[in-house]
């Protein structure tokens, strides 16, 4: 930055001085504004990157900071060990889980929202919130929502007699509250509709965005033809949408597929790590017990799904580019 | 640019289901006229009544948690904690206690003070290496600009759970362990990408001729992105500093791996660490405490939104 600071100045003062001269040639001065954009993700993303790798490939720790090779060792600890395979599932389960229901939910959210109707802002207000909200404080507000014996959900569920003696849920149900974060079973699913609750209004939004893109004669010559309601969704409105659903679940599964907040706020791995996730767990081990080569070696497992991710996203990227 | 505020935008989804086939009816009679119409309206009331419906279901389910935290905000001790009663009713009157107590007694206003430098200095570092980058890969570079600017945007996809451990070593490296200044290292690492893939596309959007001129007028290429490229940029500009803004108010993982000392703590992990204690006599303030950010950070959101969603499509929406 200072060199073309500098250059300014320089060129401001004598307008036929050669730093300008240079400056204003578009092969010079093209690299120079990256720069500072490039050296800072080389920096703090690259390094970091080959430093994971390198870590997993070793015994570094907390207590010994010096990087001996142990080959693959750790990546084979890990894979050797329970909670690690649970985690890995689990990442997996809550990943497709949440990002089939997402997409179904974002595709009628969206329709509904492309709509008019009185109360709309307000709606639509309401429904970005679990995204605008920051993650953390958002899954705290779930956390109270859920709590043992406080939840306003276990409220209601008496209320309507499904939550208590005789209940028709079966006998686990039977008493005066649902422990939604206690069962190994509950948890899970806690954790599942927090992350379907967060991911969905990005999804929408996303969509949104696709609908109103769709061109009007489209729309108009299907009118024209007679097509029913279910017709237009499945025949044009779909198919038209499906590069920007691709993009919807794309972030949904790297926002899910990475997160370790969730878990994190809601259950800390537990009941007995039964929502344990690859990034918490790589947290547990590396951050909180120290052992930061297992740790960056159970994170590196995120990797290769993130590369595929990444691969789709530039096809998609290059496909609107041509288009 | 992409995409119109959804509102003002297309005609509504119901409209082809009123359009009934009207015209295949094979008899021309008043009767089958009237039966048509009669048939017509049913089923646009039924439409409606969806529409209202599923409208509300989404409403609730994204709004449950938030309707809880702030129900709670302002409950007394005896009627927050008794499970015999409606919860969702005030048993006994509101009161501002719990925001006070927050105030008072907690490290919270340390945490917003500190949330708020980290931002500001993020949002500068951001500015400083995204808008020269977009820049040169919107105007400058040519063939390679797009495809180096899709290979910046991906690195906002790399999460932060897979660099946290590497980079806790940099960041004691560097001295800033357990400081806030760890956090304004690091957070750029996704701000820029991200934000210099939303600055291209704006960049795009302004016509060459007008920093051409400006040359023309003797103005080196500097002196001309300054005199007109920026000024008639500021929308895009802003919008980046909202967005550097929101994603360091979101930033959870590195900040708690990096930063152990609550003084040194910003907002959603000094909240969600320190706050939460082991007696339980404290949820009002604690919702309190996430209802003050989670609610103008929505009204934030809300404005810039359009923009925002521009990006995340990677252009795959053509507006």
């Amino acid at each position: 930055m200072s060199a073309s600071a500098g250059a300014r100045v320089e060129a401001a003062a004598e307008p036929e001085a050669r730093g300008r001269y240079w400056l204003d040639r578009e092969n010079v001065l093209a690299p120079v504004l990256l720069l500072p954009a490039v050296i800072y993700i080389i920096a703090l993303v690259g390094i970091p990157l080959v430093m994971a790798v390198l870590y997993s490939l070793s015994d570094v720790s907390v207590g010994d900071q010096s990087i001996d090779f142990v080959g693959l060792r750790n990546f084979q600890q890990a894979l050797g060990d329970d909670i690690f395979r649970t985690a890995l599932r689990n990442t997996f389960a809550f990943t497709i889980a949440s990002q089939i229901i997402v997409l179904i939910l974002a595709n009628i959210l969206a329709l509904v929202l492309s709509a008019d109707f009185r109360g709309k802002r307000l709606v639509r207000f309401l429904v970005l919130l679990p995204w605008t909200t920051p993650i953390a404080l958002g899954v705290l507000g779930w956390l109270w929502t859920l709590d043992n014996v406080y939840s306003p959900i276990d409220y209601i569920l008496r209320q309507v007699g499904l939550l208590g003696p005789g209940s028709p849920l079966g006998t686990s149900w039977y008493g005066t509250n649902a422990y939604w974060l206690a069962y190994p079973d509950r948890a899970q699913f806690s954790v599942l509709l927090v992350h379907v609750w967060r991911t969905l209004p990005l999804a929408t939004v996303i969509l949104l965005a696709g609908l109103t893109a769709i061109p009007q004669d489209v729309k108009d010559a299907a009118n024209v033809d007679g097509a029913g309601f279910f017709r237009q969704v499945f025949s044009i409105r779909i198919p038209l949408l499906l590069p920007i659903m691709a993009v919807a679940v794309l972030y949904g599964i790297v926002f899910t597929f990475t997160d370790m907040t969730v878990v994190y706020i809601l259950t800390r791995g537990g009941p007995t790590n039964a929502t344990q996730v690859l990034a918490s767990w790589a947290y547990f081990r590396g951050i909180e017990a120290g052992a930061l080569a297992q740790g960056a070696a159970v994170a590196l497992f995120l990797f290769p799904v993130l590369v595929g991710v990444a691969a789709l996203m530039l096809r998609l990227a290059r496909r609107a580019e041509t288009v | 640019m992409t995409s119109v505020a959804p509102e003002h935008a297309s005609p509504s989804p119901h409209d082809p289901m009123t359009l009934s086939p009207a015209s295949q009816a094979p008899v021309w009679d008043d009767a089958a006229n009237e039966r048509e119409r009669r048939r017509a309206r049913v089923r646009k009331v039924a439409s409606r009544g969806v529409l209202y419906v599923t409208a509300t279901f989404f409403a609730l389910f994204a709004a449950l948690p938030f309707a809880w935290m702030v129900l709670t905000v302002f409950k007394t001790n005896t009627d927050l904690y008794n499970p015999n009663q409606n919860p969702f009713l005030y048993n006994e009157p509101p009161t501002l206690a719990n925001i006070t107590y927050l105030f008072e007694n907690t490290e919270y206003a340390t945490f917003v003070r500190n949330t708020l430098i980290v931002s500001v200095l993020v949002v500068i570092v951001t500015l400083i290496g995204a808008v020269p980058a977009a820049y040169s890969l919107s105007r400058l570079a040519g063939k390679w600009g797009e495809g180096l600017g899709i290979a910046i945007f991906l690195v906002y996809l790399v999460p932060p759970t897979l660099l946290f451990i590497p980079l806790s070593r940099v960041v004691a490296e560097l001295g800033i362990r357990n400081t806030w200044w760890a956090m304004v290292v690091v957070y750029p690492t996704f701000t820029i990408p991200f934000c210099t893939w939303l600055l291209m596309g704006f960049f795009k959007s302004i016509p060459r001729d007008i920093e051409e001129q400006a040359m023309i007028d003797g103005y080196s290429r500097l002196e001309a992105i300054w005199r007109t490229v920026l000024p008639v940029s500021i929308p895009g500009l802003l919008t980046v500093v909202v967005f550097s803004f929101a994603l360091t108010m979101h930033e959870f993982v590195y900040a708690l791996a990096f930063v152990t000392s609550s003084d040194q703590k910003t907002i959603s992990i000094g909240v969600t660490t320190e706050l939460i204690r082991g007696d339980v006599f404290f949820w009002q303030s604690l919702m309190a405490a996430a209802a003050l950010v989670a609610i103008p950070m929505a009204l934030l959101y809300n404005v810039f939104l359009d923009r925002f969603i521009s990006g995340f499509t990677l252009g795959a929406v053509k507006g």
